[in-house]
């Protein structure tokens, strides 16, 4: 079976570009475009990892993030934010609320799949 | 990746809109967090993509734009006259970049250097360095800050330097790994296992679990880690790769990485860094196994590949009566390509020529005009009606992107002329065909910049009027009975006219003896060479006047017009049609060819037997109509059709009008009615003649050709273009089949 990956990115470009490069990879790919709609997305099926923006309309990507780990079931769903920022505020607020690891934008198809596999059997 | 390219710069234009939309607001005074947000937002997307399609220009000021916005998100910046025209620009300059990008326009090195360095050193600020910057985290946040760089990894051993140069010359290194997780790391979605076998990739591994804290399986609690692991790695990859391997799980465990000679065990172990992320809520009860499975431990040394778990129980599937009441989110629009929406436009536009061939047959047969079938073909054709009406719609997009532009355009051309005035929009709701919308952008452009440039007066100029010093130009736009207006009001000083009459005598356009009414003096500045500036001003010039702007309106099918009074103003006024697809037309007959006339120069139509006719030299017949003469253009001549014909009597005469009021009255055979036709490119087909807009296609199948009527206006190159071209054109509709 397919692992299937939740992406949430408000960014449409973003999104695409995870949903081609993931489905190349040969993931079963969800999108969603805020963290609110990331939530029902998880409510309808639960993903084997989320992976997700942190700007974002509605509920950000701590918002999100800190709303899965507080499920009991989600609290080994892996979670990898999506920031453009290498340096360490934002990765470090990530990591408070419970995110697995980060992916830097712009991202290297390779690095992402690296960064996935960190994560995901 | 041309396809998300593609995806990437129409997305632009919609962030750009939001982000034009949010400064505006913000401008107005909404300080909310969601209009600081979405404006941050729009900045932080692009720069986001920009970065992935190597549009460096891009994303570097897209950073630095962010800098600005975040600051002014943390609050510590506030939206005032001083930061808003700042932001403006900062706007103004993301969109130039966008628009270069996606034209593959080379950025002009030196444009926003002064902007740059504003944004930069508004971004820093005056009282908030970077430290201070970090004040907001907590101390806890800042220790976890550090502990996610590398560097944290790096135990200053002394040898470490020359170990991996030597590793990176001589072969293989051994790396001694130790590594025991938190309980953070299980609740974060690691799993040991996937580290382990990320340093398989590396190189051979063996594992050894230390078992040593490991408590009687009745006193094991879940979330509790009790191993630890000692990996010994043997790769061609540098120390880099390996501590890589670990980078998401740095400080949620204790790890020790070092590296050993190829048959010693160099052990030197450091402290383990103390980690200050506080432990999460404890949780019991949870299922999560914590890692501790208890089928690993039993083994203390192990390859790591062959390791083999379970998923995590928490990836099952949720509950199904949940997923059911769950609403997919609401969808309000779809994207779909335009090339659909012009395909079903295309057949759409078959569909009603058929259906009038239709009913053309129906009509010519001896059908009853009241029976069931005749009642069907009212239906059809209202239907047809309808779905024509509706897929038009989905061409049609709110101006208010274009206007947002514009705004763009005002900010410019008002920093460059160092005037003062603000941009009113109204109906930025209004729709119009996307193609007609994209078309207005160039003409738009420069009526803004030449109502500003020439229009506006000086700040001190308006005050000495008695004006406020802030000058208005009002952009509007609104459905007017089947057509849309677009409307450029400015309150400057109003068109000159004595002095635009000069320029027109100094050119040539007028001799002094002319005597022109006031609407003929502003239509001047719509003549071919007509410029009032003294100098040519490097802002409307631009190598364009305004009867380019003339052409290209017309070219959509539209008209402009000109008002002004002296002292108060001027308006410049756009109708144009809803849509390029279909055309409201006068079907008339020349030498057995029917034409269409567009209603929309279309003034009167005239028996020629029952108008007065003068002949005016030897050639030139002329109308006479209560206002003055108007030149006869014999329409079958002038395309070529025959020649000339002698007595006109038998003819009708049509009476168009151009938006500058130059009238001509086309003599043509027969008048035949009114309808809507669905016009039918003759570029795509065949090629531009002159005289002819387009083509349609007639309810008897026939093609028949869409007058061009501004060509056959005297002031036009019409009348003498269509003349000489006229046997060129006679020849070439052998080939066209018409």
């Amino acid at each position: 079976m397919a692992k299937r990956i939740l992406a949430v990115d408000d960014s449409r470009t973003m999104r695409a570009m995870l949903s081609q490069a993931l489905v190349e990879a040969g993931y079963e790919v969800d999108l969603a475009e805020d963290g609110a709609q990331g939530l029902e997305r998880i409510a309808e099926q639960v993903p084997n990892l989320l992976i997700t923006d942190i700007n974002m309309p509605k509920l950000d990507g701590f918002g999100l993030i800190e709303a899965v780990r507080g499920q009991k079931n989600l609290r080994a769903l892996p979670i990898l934010v999506l920031t453009t920022e290498s340096a360490g505020e934002l990765k470090a607020r990530a990591r408070k609320a419970g995110a697995s690891g980060w992916i830097v934008k712009p991202f290297e198809e390779e690095k992402l799949l690296n960064a996935i596999r960190m994560v995901v059997a | 990746m041309t396809d998300l390219r593609t995806a990437f710069f129409e997305e632009c234009e919609e962030l750009l809109e939001s982000l034009a939309d949010g400064l505006s607001r913000l401008e107005d005074g909404a300080d909310d967090s969601e209009t600081v947000n979405s404006i941050f937002r729009a900045v932080h997307s692009i720069k986001g993509s920009a970065g992935a399609f190597g549009l460096d220009a891009l994303a570097e000021f897209s950073h630095i734009f962010e800098n600005v916005l975040d600051k002014l998100r943390e609050g510590e910046l506030t939206a005032d006259a001083d930061l808003m025209p700042l932001l403006y620009q900062g706007g103004d300059h993301l969109s130039y970049l966008v628009e270069a990008a996606n034209g593959g326009v080379e950025v002009e090195p030196d444009r926003a250097a002064a902007l740059i360095a504003d944004l930069r050193r508004t971004a820093q600020g005056d009282g908030f360095d970077e430290d201070e910057d970090a004040s907001d985290l907590s101390a806890v946040d800042v220790a976890a800050v550090d502990s996610f760089q590398p560097i944290i990894l790096d135990f200053g051993l002394p040898d470490l330097g020359s170990v991996t140069t030597q590793a990176a010359q001589a072969g293989p290194s051994r790396f001694e790994i130790r590594f025991a997780p938190k309980e953070e790391l299980f609740e974060t979605g690691h799993d040991p296992i996937l580290l382990f076998r990320a340093l398989g990739a590396l190189g051979p591994v063996e594992a050894e679990a230390d078992l040593s804290n490991l408590p009687e399986f009745t006193e094991l609690d879940w979330d509790r880690p009790y191993l630890s692991w000692t990996l010994m790695l043997e790769t061609e990859a540098s120390r880099d790769a390996v501590e890589g391997v670990f980078e998401f799980v740095a400080d949620l465990c204790e790890l020790e990485i070092t590296a050993v000679a190829r048959e010693g065990t160099g052990d030197d172990p450091l402290p383990p860094s103390d980690d200050g992320t506080p432990p999460p809520d404890e949780d019991d009860g949870s299922d999560e196994p914590g890692g501790s499975d208890p089928e690993d431990d039993d083994s203390t040394a192990a390859a790591v590949e062959p390791a083999v778990r379970s998923e995590p129980e928490a990836a099952k599937p949720q509950k199904k009566a949940e997923a059911g009441t769950v609403q997919k989110a609401n969808r309000d629009t779809i994207r779909v390509e335009l090339e659909r929406v012009d395909r079903l436009v295309n057949i759409v536009g078959e569909l009603v020529i058929s259906e009038a061939m239709l009913r053309q047959a129906m009509a010519d047969s001896s059908m009853s005009a009241h029976g069931p079938a005749a009642n069907a073909m009212g239906q059809l054709r209202q239907l047809s009606g309808e779905l024509q009406e509706s897929v038009m719609a989905i061409r049609a997009q709110p101006v208010r992107g274009l206007f947002q532009r514009m705004s763009r355009i005002v900010r410019e051309t008002l920093r460059e002329t160092k005037k003062n005035a603000r941009l009113v929009s109204e109906g930025e709701a209004t729709e119009v065909d996307k193609t007609v919308i994209e078309r207005l952008v160039d003409p738009l452009t420069h009526m803004i910049r030449n109502a500003i440039d020439h229009g506006l007066e000086s700040p001190e100029k308006r005050e000495a009027a008695g004006k406020p010093a802030v000058g208005t130009v009002t952009l509007s736009a609104a459905h007017r009975s089947g057509r849309v207006i677009i409307e450029l009001r400015d309150d400057g000083a109003g068109i000159n006219r004595p002095k635009v009459r000069e320029v027109a005598i100094s050119k040539g356009l007028i001799t002094a003896a002319d005597d022109l009414s006031d609407a003929e003096i502003d239509n001047l500045l719509f003549a071919p060479g007509f410029s009032t500036s003294e100098k040519v001003s490097n802002l409307s010039g631009r190598g364009v006047g305004m009867d380019v702007v003339r052409s290209e309106i017309q070219a959509l099918g539209g008209r402009v017009s000109i008002s002004s009074e002296w002292g108060k103003g001027t308006v410049f006024s756009i109708s144009l049609p809803l849509t390029l697809a279909v055309l409201e037309g006068m079907i008339v007959e020349v030498a057995g060819e029917k034409i269409v006339v567009p209603t929309t120069t279309l003034r009167e139509t005239v028996r020629a037997s029952e108008a007065a006719m003068h002949m005016l030299g030897n050639s030139e017949r002329v109308l006479s109509m209560r206002d003055g003469l108007v030149p006869i253009v014999d329409l079958g001549e002038s395309l070529g059709f025959r020649g000339r014909v002698s007595d006109f009597s038998d003819q009708s005469l049509l009476l168009i009008e151009t938006d500058t009021g130059q009238r001509t009255a086309l003599a043509v055979d027969k008048v035949y009615d009114q309808r809507e036709v669905v016009i039918k490119g003759l570029e795509q087909n065949y090629r531009q003649v002159p005289g002819i807009a387009a083509a349609t296609i007639l309810g008897d199948g026939r093609i028949a050709l869409i007058a061009d009527t501004d060509q056959f206006t005297s002031t036009g190159p019409g009348t003498a273009v269509a003349a000489s071209m006229g046997t060129d054109l006679f020849d070439d509709f052998s080939d066209f089949g018409v």
